[in-house]
């Protein structure tokens, strides 16, 4: 029984919703896709914002930076470059930038870190405002428009990439390191875990596959400045999707980003004017009563009716 | 020649001396203990030979090798491991992935994964807790805790072994088997270093005794003449001016 529910947990579950969604464009009007392509970015700035934040407990704020850095790299490098190769770059640029935000940061624990984040964020905005203004002598930059199915198979592409490495992390001795200097930094360190290097690397990874994701949704966005490109919701939406998730388990994030963009689309087109407030309210009540999140109360409703038979 | 060797070591925290000109020399396969009242700077001797500190003046040397000032997972990988005051563990591995752990970070980390689990549960059994390698280290008790904490270290192949109060907090009977274990650990080729207050284990397992004192080194030598050096006695029990008060 326990194997079925494995089997039908690690395989055949997996398999049927990426068949479904490799297939969604071919019977469902085009609007679909659209909103997927919506969900599956946050499935992917999600499940990334966990992969380093979930075991290391070190809260990123700086999200939407990252994601931003792909978006700029798409427009600037655009009209240059075929879109496979500005997708990589905006990629490669974000990991490059985690490497050095790394760097700089290297000392900073708990509040310091995610408020370094936070303010790395504020930094960056603010210094493409300048550059945009005084050096590009612009406020805003057009993109090359790609096509709406491309963008959604590349999108399905990243998030697959994405969970894919972490899921790959989890299950090798990287991801019991990693989960070892969330529980106690400085008995990993002292066991021969070099924290820094580790840090370093699995943040700007992370960063990487928020990078992809913004080169492929500025496309769809068809026009940036620096307000929209990193803009500071999204350094919280990614966070608020992984707790109302639950961070312990690699489909946490992946349920939670999807639910609670289902969720906001709904409430968006249904009341249009209480929409944020919904939403505030929904989520206050989700955090006061799911403290381990949508795969925590799974976990308990399903334990549930086993307690109750061990008392009787 | 030592394997462990202290030269004039100094650590200031502002003004203040925690440890002054301390020297030190540790044969292998020695027990030496660390003893001293309250702040004497023993914890923070352990501080710095393990790497969390870094020191002031002076030098430490493994194997004649210049440690002081590496990073923490260095000096591990050079082959010295440390277990902690206040136990640190990580509540929620389980107590196998602790020791695993261990095993493929540590000084033997090209370790395969397969080879890599025999010896962590080698080292699990050493300390008695191969019966509980899937629960929580959070789930365990105090004295198990403390011995987790000494099969992590363990599994980092150390060569050198600092011990900080394993014994603090322990029943005479869990003071007794933890004191059977030291000495198995040494008879297996690792030198001990170990801070306690527990005074009858330290009487009982040690070859030879340092003894710290308001970051000063006091006194070092044989259990029995610690046990009779006036000064030792004076910084333990005050001096008999002050009794006769």
């Amino acid at each position: 029984m326990d194997h079925t529910r494995a089997f039908l947990k690690t395989s055949v579950f997996p398999s049927l919703l990426v068949l479904v969604l490799a297939t969604l464009p071919f019977y469902t009007p085009p609007y679909t896709t659209v909103a997927v392509t919506s969900i599956l970015m946050y499935v992917v700035l999600t499940v990334s914002w966990a992969m380093f934040c979930g075991p290391t407990r070190y809260m990123s704020l700086a999200t939407a930076t990252f994601f931003g850095v792909g978006m700029y790299t798409s427009a600037v490098l655009g009209e240059r470059l075929p879109f496979p190769l500005v997708v990589a770059c905006g990629g490669l640029f974000s990991f490059c930038i985690g490497l050095l935000t790394g760097f700089i940061c290297l000392r900073l624990r708990g509040f310091y870190f995610a408020i370094f984040t936070f303010g790395l964020n504020e930094l960056v905005r603010n210094f493409a405002l300048w550059w945009e203004a005084h050096v590009a002598h612009t406020v805003g930059r057009w993109l090359v428009l790609v096509d709406s199915l491309t963008i959604y198979y590349y999108m399905l592409a990243i998030v697959l990439l994405t969970v894919f490495v972490t899921f790959l992390i989890g299950r090798s001795r990287y991801g019991l390191i990693l989960y070892s200097i969330g529980e106690e930094e400085e008995a990993a360190a002292h066991i021969g875990i070099n924290v820094t290097r580790y840090r370093i690397f699995f943040f700007a990874l992370s960063c990487l596959f928020m990078g992809l994701a913004g080169a492929v949704m500025a496309t769809k966005w068809a026009y940036i400045d620096p307000r929209i490109a990193f803009n500071s919701i999204l350094n919280f939406t990614p966070v608020l999707m992984a707790l109302f998730g639950g961070v312990g388990k690699i489909y946490g994030p992946i349920l939670g980003a999807g639910v609670l963009t289902l969720i906001s689309e709904l409430l968006l087109s249904r009341f249009p004017y209480y929409y944020m407030l919904l939403y505030g309210i929904i989520f206050i009540v989700i955090i006061s009563f799911l403290p381990e999140g949508l795969v925590g109360f799974m976990k308990k409703w399903r334990k549930a009716p086993a307690v109750a038979e061990s008392i009787r | 020649m030592g394997i462990l060797e202290g030269d004039k070591v100094t650590r200031f925290f502002g003004g203040l001396a925690a440890v002054f000109d301390v020297d030190f020399d540790i044969d292998e396969g020695e027990i030496v203990g660390l003893i001293g009242p309250n702040g004497a700077g023993k914890t923070t001797l352990f501080n710095l030979i393990s790497g969390s500190l870094g020191t002031t003046q002076g030098e430490i040397r493994y194997k004649d090798q210049r440690i002081s000032n590496l990073k923490p997972h260095q000096i591990c990988r050079l082959g010295i491991a440390r277990t902690f005051q206040s136990v640190k563990l990580f509540p929620n591995i389980s107590v196998f992935d602790h020791v695993f752990l261990g095993a493929i970070c540590g000084a033997g980390y090209r370790i395969r994964a397969t080879d890599a689990q025999k010896k962590a549960m080698r080292f699990l059994d050493l300390v008695g807790l191969s019966a509980r390698k899937s629960e929580l280290a959070k789930s365990l008790p105090i004295a198990e805790q403390k011995r987790l904490e000494v099969a992590r270290a363990l599994s980092t192949e150390p060569q050198v072994l600092l011990l900080d109060e394993v014994m603090a907090g322990l029943t005479a009977t869990e003071v007794n088997s933890f004191t059977s274990l030291i000495h198995q650990i040494r008879d297996d080729g690792t030198t001990i270093l170990l801070v306690e207050h527990v005074m009858q284990a330290i009487m009982a397992i040690c070859d030879r005794i340092i003894v710290l004192h308001h970051g000063v080194k006091i006194a070092e030598g044989l259990p029995q003449e610690i046990a009779a050096d006036p000064k030792v006695i004076e910084v333990y029990l005050g001096t008999d001016a002050y009794a006769q008060h």
